[in-house]
């Protein structure tokens, strides 16, 4: 620690975080008033949009160039993963809000809905439900057509990641090309599978609890895996680009992070809003 | 790695370029010294907002019948003045402190990630003017509590929209910033600086920092489930379709009960930090202080139900929150009593910021026994939105947060700006401050326990009195935060120049650098024995 503390790596002034600022008003001002049907909401959204396009692009950019031209050392790099770790963390806890909503509903929720016989006579606690009032019939997504592919599909995904990474430690650029392409080619093929399963679904969001909780979690899941396609498609360019060494790869492995949580997240999913 | 970077060591540019001034200099500033301030007057700014609808609230309250708003206009007025108080006055002014101390206080050049440290700040801009704006739309803004239950909220108008993604913005400024104070304490230590030597206040953000990352997540879920069963037809908040109101109350107040804690805990750093210097001794009992914070930080998270025991729970689930919110007020106990043993027998001048620290102990030590009566079962049915509950929150978050903040502004006042404040006029504040607070809200005990209920712009005749007396100790309390703006600006103007240590017991690395801090500190690490 001694020999590095003399190098802390420190940035100087710039525009991006005012950017970031001007994106998100865009976007949330933006939204708020698409929302509220009023007609100059979506030329926002679409500045604001682009805005945070620009912002990732260039910021990501702006410190890409840093690491390339060597202003890091190894403190700047353990600050990176002490940040990514903890940023995945926040992101496991979004998804705990989201999951508590669904075991709320199940366990405490519907079976007091059920025992209040004085609201909805007849109405039994029953696992999916689209709640009492809504009396349209809808089939259920089971586990074992397409999840149980998408679950192969992202499992895979992971064996090979990791595979590339040992490409990189061994200096393998061929094995560490080859493992990213693959892995962001099954996650794509999942994105589609899970498009496709949407389409055929027999239930929307709008299909009482049972619906919210189905979409809401299966579609935070894909936007992450879609984040995560996208970061991985970056890596996959700076790779073909000629950067990272067996030493010295953590954009690499930030990226592996993320996709090994979504992952996981996925796992659960499968078990608790496919399977049981 | 470590060979490359000896011979970019003079790639480190932005020392030699010099940095932009004007207000290039705050747009663009990565700069922890210059984004503190910026935090701690966005706080300010804020504070005399929201204190302004605290007057507002406490106008129309001076005599029962309506006088000056509608109960509409008032509802708005009580949700803001919530809503901009914790998340643009006080939380804000937490990390304006964190950003100044938190780097001069472990012997770091700067925080970890400069840049984003910036984007935190300049993220409380948007939100602020959407939630600001807000007022201004058709229907006017949030009314339904800062809480913001469902279905009120599901029914609300346009406000409702503003407010949800002004709190999405601030949870992201919250969760960058926290990744960045956990990463700074963790990788940007001086030589030698283990982490039980570590200054409280480190500490206390330290531990803040886990309970904003692991809250606020929380928080942007509920949010987005009310966003969606507002415009896009999922059922989360609604019986019919298997959804339950409560459901938003359990995921609210999964996050609403860390933040009281993460609008606490730094508090209770800043005065682990000015009690020692004016006692003229160590903090008693060290240890256990660190680890009465990480305890109160853990039972945050398992009791958050004790503010719902009127929505219907099971007895059981009831009794278990009961006794874990109790047993909050063990940690707690050790941190007063750690504060008093400080004291005891200490070499005592009370200098301003020692007078709001001593009143915060007190103060807080009172709301936090009325939370005590709170959190018991059935008294609390009793009491559920009355104004006791008004009183017990003001007393930990005004005479706990607000004071604790102002004391921690007079004592590091002479760092920032390399002058001592007029503490004749500091002392004037203290006392206004503190008379008036009380005269403000120790009668809610009194109209609470009688019965009158919270968020109601009228209320029946027998309130009148105390209520005029809370209202003429409100109009004092407002009053005299204009005296604390004066001494500041009087403070950054000019005054007796500070030295160094500034406070003849002041201890760490913090004192052993210039009055005012220069831009640059602590570029080569200091060595901590």
């Amino acid at each position: 620690m001694s020999q590095n503390t003399k190098n802390y790596y420190l940035p100087g002034p710039s525009f991006w975080p005012l950017i970031a600022s001007i994106s998100l008003f865009l976007l949330a001002g933006g939204f708020t008033m698409v929302l509220n049907k009023i007609a100059m909401g979506t030329p926002l959204m679409i500045a604001g949009g682009l805005a945070l396009a620009y912002l990732l692009f260039g910021w990501f950019k702006e410190v890409i160039g840093e690491s390339v031209g060597k202003l890091y050392n190894q403190q700047v790099d353990k600050s990176f993963r002490w940040g990514m770790g903890w940023f995945i963390f926040s992101e496991v806890m979004f998804f705990f809000g989201f999951f508590g909503a669904l075991f709320y509903t199940r366990s405490v929720s519907l079976p007091w809905l059920a025992d209040a016989q004085l609201l909805w006579p007849g109405f039994a606690a029953t696992w999916p439900s689209a709640g009492p009032g809504l009396t349209e019939a809808f089939t259920p997504m089971g586990p074992w057509g397409l999840p149980a592919i998408n679950t192969l599909l992202l499992l895979t995904s992971g064996a090979t990641l990791t595979w590339a990474h040992w490409g990189l430690m061994k200096d393998n650029r061929k094995q560490l090309t080859i493992g990213l392409i693959l892995t962001i080619a099954l996650g794509v093929l999942f994105l589609y599978l899970q498009m496709h399963e949407y389409a055929e679904a027999g239930f929307t969001i709008k299909t009482g609890i049972y619906g919210a909780t189905f979409y809401m979690l299966t579609g935070f899941h894909g936007l992450h895996v879609t984040m995560g396609a996208i970061m991985l498609s970056i890596i996959l360019f700076r790779v073909l680009k000629g950067h990272f060494n067996a030493h010295d790869h953590f954009g690499f492995e930030a990226v592996a992070w993320y996709w090994h949580f979504v992952d996981v997240v996925w796992l659960f999913l499968f078990i608790f809003v496919y399977w049981l | 790695m470590s060979t490359t970077t000896a011979t970019h060591h003079d790639d480190h540019a932005h020392d030699s370029h010099g940095h932009p001034t004007g207000l290039m200099r705050w747009v663009k500033s990565t700069n922890h010294k210059d984004i503190g301030t910026m935090y701690l007057w966005f706080s300010f700014a804020m504070f005399l907002f929201a204190g302004a609808m605290a007057m507002g609230i406490r106008a129309e309250l001076f005599q029962p019948g309506l006088q000056f708003v509608q109960p509409e206009t008032f509802n708005q007025l009580t949700t803001l003045h919530g809503l901009i108080m914790i998340f643009g006055a006080i939380m804000p002014a937490f990390v304006g402190f964190a950003n100044w101390q938190v780097p001069l206080m472990i012997g770091a050049p700067d925080m970890a990630f400069p840049r984003l440290n910036n984007m935190s700040f300049w993220l409380l801009i948007p939100a602020a003017i959407l939630l600001i704006a807000s007022i201004f739309v058709p229907g006017g803004a949030v009314a339904g509590g800062w809480t913001m239950y469902p279905p009120l909220s599901v029914q609300g108008g346009m406000s409702v929209d503003m407010s949800v993604f002004a709190l999405h913005i601030l949870g992201v400024s919250s969760i960058v910033g926290s990744i960045n104070i956990i990463t700074t304490i963790f990788n940007m230590r001086a030589p030698g600086m283990t982490l039980m030597k570590m200054p409280m206040f480190v500490w206390t953000w330290l531990i803040t920092a886990y309970l904003l990352i692991a809250a606020m997540p929380v928080l942007a879920g509920a949010l987005t489930m009310l966003i969606t069963d507002r415009h896009f037809g999922t059922h989360f908040f609604n019986a019919a379709g298997g959804g339950d109101p409560v459901l938003f109350q359990h995921v609210f107040w999964f996050f609403g009960h860390p933040e009281v804690y993460i609008m606490i805990l730094p508090a209770f750093g800043i005065l682990s930090t000015i009690i020692p210097t004016f006692a003229r001794k160590p903090l008693f009992g060290y240890a256990s202080m660190v680890y009465a914070t990480a305890a109160i930080a853990v039972l945050s998270f398992v009791v958050w139900a004790h503010h719902m025991f009127t929505t219907g729970m099971p007895v059981a689930g009831q009794l278990f929150f009961m006794y874990s919110t109790m047993l909050i007020s063990v940690p707690t106990g050790v941190k007063v009593f750690n504060w008093l043993a400080t004291m005891w027998k200490g070499s005592m001048t009370f200098e301003t910021p020692m007078l709001f620290s001593i009143a915060v102990v007190f103060l807080f030590t009172i709301g936090g026994f009325s939370g005590l009566v709170c959190a018991i079962l059935p008294v609390d049915i009793q009491l559920q939105d009355t104004y006791y509950v008004v009183a017990h929150f003001h007393y930990v978050l005004f005479s706990g947060a607000a004071m604790a903040i102002m004391g921690g502004v007079y004592y590091w006042l002479p760092k920032w700006t390399g002058h001592m404040y007029d503490e004749k006029l500091g002392k004037w504040h203290f006392w206004l401050t503190t008379i008036a607070f009380n005269v403000t809200f120790f009668p809610m005990h009194f109209t609470g326990l009688a019965g009158m209920p919270r968020r109601i712009p009228d209320y029946s005749q027998q309130f009148a009195e105390f209520n005029m007396i809370s209202s003429l100790g409100a109009f004092a309390l407002g009053l005299s935060q204009l005296l604390f703006l004066y001494v500041v600006i009087k403070c950054i103007r000019g005054g007796e120049k500070a030295t160094n240590q500034v406070w003849e017991g002041a201890h760490g690395l913090e004192w052993t650098v210039a009055s005012p801090a220069p831009f640059h500190t602590f570029e080569t690490p200091p060595q901590v024995k």
